[in-house]
């Protein structure tokens, strides 16, 4: 399967947008760890904006980097979430409401605590009625939305943004169901090269050792943040290499990725 | 270009109304309906009527014991209902493990796992009890997992969550995998099972019913809660085990892009999600013979249904809801759909709106009020969710 990336947004750890990270990524400039950032939003309605979980702010985060709001140029695309989990600041409260003895929801909390949350939020932001994909597949969720997004984009022949994003659970969830920080990262891919492209991707499924981050300091997320796993990617494009990487997916099956970049 | 049509090879369901096809034929022939009154330990402060499996005690067998937890218990039933592992085998062996896919769907996964270790929390500590496993029970890929190490698939899998158009949508990305090269056939479909999270949830939203639903009707009052599971197995060779005259013919996918857990009035997203079905299929509306529509009978979604229905289907094409035979099976949904549209086929049946007895003012006259015969070569399915997603199936004869 083929696909062309056109945009990438960034929010991590040490790493608060694609356009100050690619420097970091390839190697030109020092990676300092640290707090991931999540940027104010200015893309939600203000009513959105104030119940907004951090998990949405998060996948905005990255979204909004890849694809700026411009009012010229509507942010229009299918659209494909990929976490590890949900908002697990709405399931906690929910778990805890629930283990007393007369319980009573938040009706916001239940919403929240959907899968989909942010991909909900996000097309009300943008207003765009295009199909939006909402999935799970715990540690290797960035490949398996990767591979949605380019099946959506091959089939549909049309452009389709990826966001991946993971942050870690409250206690005592985050003890059964550890994550190692909080990360995103998105991608507009489009199934055609064009004046946009900046690296042509040929992917397909294999069973192989993943590829390592060049970054020690990055790889320590890579191995712990299941949208992290994207990390070697975002170098190799930042380092605009011609390579060949496996990333982690299913214990017994990888996704290999042939990656050309273009000028 | 589109890989469709697909053939349906397998197709299994397991709700209130029992165990596979037959008992669900029954009680669509017959008019009846599962939902029941919530037993007073559950402790709803309404008479809410559920559609509840009455014996999933039974724990997974021993290899996979540490998946076990309700929803799993529900996705082993449907493995043995309708020839379902016979079929998974007979694929298994054709194109080898590695090439079938995986595309699960739940929305609460199996969540009642995590209510119940939070019951049993240690006082002092906080702590979770120690046999608690999150990821192979509430996880939302859990049932991903589950099933791939149950069945001994390596190929590519992943478990989408869009709440109630779940196991629908899990069908266009199905057939999107198949269309890519990536695998020959699909094992595709879900679960959801009874929770305090959805039953509270929804009570929370004011949309829950008292007493069983009744989709439609002018006395309406939400949904009652249902659960089951089902899967299918699509195939892009037509062999010897295709269903006759029942292939996933067009799927349409949109967002409402209005609000989180209420639909857009006007229903546009809806709209737009069943013209593209039809437009994906090569079919107009005429050619489409019975509507199963999401229906979950809340005064706002039967009403932008209704709407959305008739601009684009007009007053002829009959339609209606099974909720108040199943109960709303949430994520399940869509498999609720995929069964009643093969039932509806293979029986040339339209299934009743049950509950349904002084329609709405204004809506369509085309519900079907009680079951009964009539010719039926291709059914669309609407499956609806939070986060506005919106999802509609076409089924049937290709010809």
């Amino acid at each position: 399967m083929r696909f062309f990336i056109e945009q990438v947004g960034l929010c991590g750890p040490g790493l608060t947008s694609w356009g100050s990270a690619q420097n970091i990524l390839a190697g030109r400039e020092p990676y300092s760890d640290g707090e991931t950032i999540i940027p104010a939003l200015s893309l939600l309605p203000s009513n959105e904006r104030r119940r907004a979980p951090r998990l949405v702010k998060l996948a905005l985060a990255a979204l909004t980097d890849a694809l700026p709001p411009r009012a010229e140029h509507p942010c229009d695309y299918a659209s494909v979430f990929a976490s590890s989990g949900g908002d697990g600041e709405a399931v906690h409260a929910i778990m805890e409401t629930l283990a007393g003895t007369a319980p009573e929801l938040s009706p916001t909390r239940f919403h929240h605590s959907v899968h989909n949350v942010a991909a909900g939020y996000w097309s009300i932001a943008t207003g765009s009625r295009k199909a939006t994909t909402s999935l799970c597949a715990q540690n290797g969720s960035f490949v398996a939305g990767l591979m949605e997004a380019g099946c959506q984009a091959a089939s549909a022949s049309e452009k389709v943004v990826l966001v991946a994003y993971d942050l870690p659970y409250p206690t005592p969830l985050s003890e059964v169901r550890p994550i190692g920080g909080t990360f995103a990262v998105c991608f507009l891919l489009s199934p055609h090269a064009s004046d946009e492209t900046i690296a042509r991707i040929d992917f397909s499924l294999a069973s192989a050792a993943p590829t390592l981050c060049r970054h020690a300091a990055l790889e320590k997320y890579r191995r712990s943040i299941p949208a992290a796993r994207a990390l070697p990617l975002l170098e190799c494009v930042a380092r605009r290499e011609n390579k060949t990487l496996t990333l982690a997916y299913r214990e017994d099956c990888s996704a290999t990725l042939d990656v050309t970049p273009v000028s | 270009m589109t890989p469709l049509p697909l053939h349906v090879t397998a197709l299994s369901i397991v709700s209130a109304l029992g165990d596979g096809l037959e008992p669900m034929w029954t009680a669509m022939s017959f008019n009846r309906s599962a939902l029941a009154a919530a037993p007073t330990e559950q402790r709803l402060p309404l008479n809410a009527w559920i559609g509840k499996i009455s014996d999933l005690d039974t724990p997974l067998p021993a290899p996979w014991l540490t998946y076990d937890c309700r929803n799993h218990r529900l996705v082993e039933r449907a493995l043995h209902a309708d020839g379902l592992m016979a079929a998974i085998e007979r694929a298994i062996a054709e194109y080898g493990a590695s090439r079938i896919g995986l595309i699960t769907a739940t929305s609460t996964s199996g969540i009642l796992s995590t209510e119940i270790a939070y019951r049993q929390r240690d006082p002092g500590t906080g702590a979770l009890p120690a046999e608690f496993s999150y990821e192979s029970t509430h996880n939302t890929d859990a049932i991903g997992s589950f099933l791939r190490a149950r069945l001994g698939l390596n190929g590519p899998a992943f478990t989408l969550s869009t709440a109630c158009a779940a196991t629908a949508k899990a069908f266009a990305a199905a057939a999107r995998l198949i269309d890519a090269g990536l695998c020959d056939a699909v094992l595709v479909g879900g679960a959801d099972s009874l929770c305090d999270t959805t039953l509270f949830g929804f009570h929370s939203l004011g949309v829950m019913a008292e007493g069983p639903c009744r989709p439609f009707d002018t006395g309406r009052s939400g949904i009652s809660i249902g659960e089951a599971g089902g899967f299918a197995l699509l195939e892009r060779a037509q062999n010897d085990a295709a269903l006759p005259d029942f292939c996933l013919l067009g799927y349409g996918e949109t967002s409402d892009a209005y609000h989180m857990s209420s639909p857009d009035p006007e229903g546009l997203g809806s709209e737009a999600a069943m013209r593209r079905a039809l437009e994906q299929a090569g079919l107009e509306p005429g050619d489409i013979n019975y509507i199963h529509m999401h229906g979950t009978a809340t005064l706002a979604g039967d009403a932008a249904e209704d709407r959305a229905v008739t601009r684009v289907f007009g007053e002829t094409v009959p339609r209606g809801s099974t909720k108040a035979a199943t109960g709303h099976t949430l994520g399940a949904t869509g498999m609720i759909g995929v069964a009643t549209a093969l039932l509806a086929i293979q029986n040339s049946f339209l299934p009743g709106n049950q509950n349904l007895t002084d329609l709405e003012p204004g809506f369509s006259s085309a519900h079907v009020r009680f079951g009964r015969s009539a010719p039926v070569k291709r059914v669309m399915c609407n499956a609806f969710g939070f986060g506005g997603v919106n999802c509609s199936l076409i089924f049937g004869s290709k010809g």
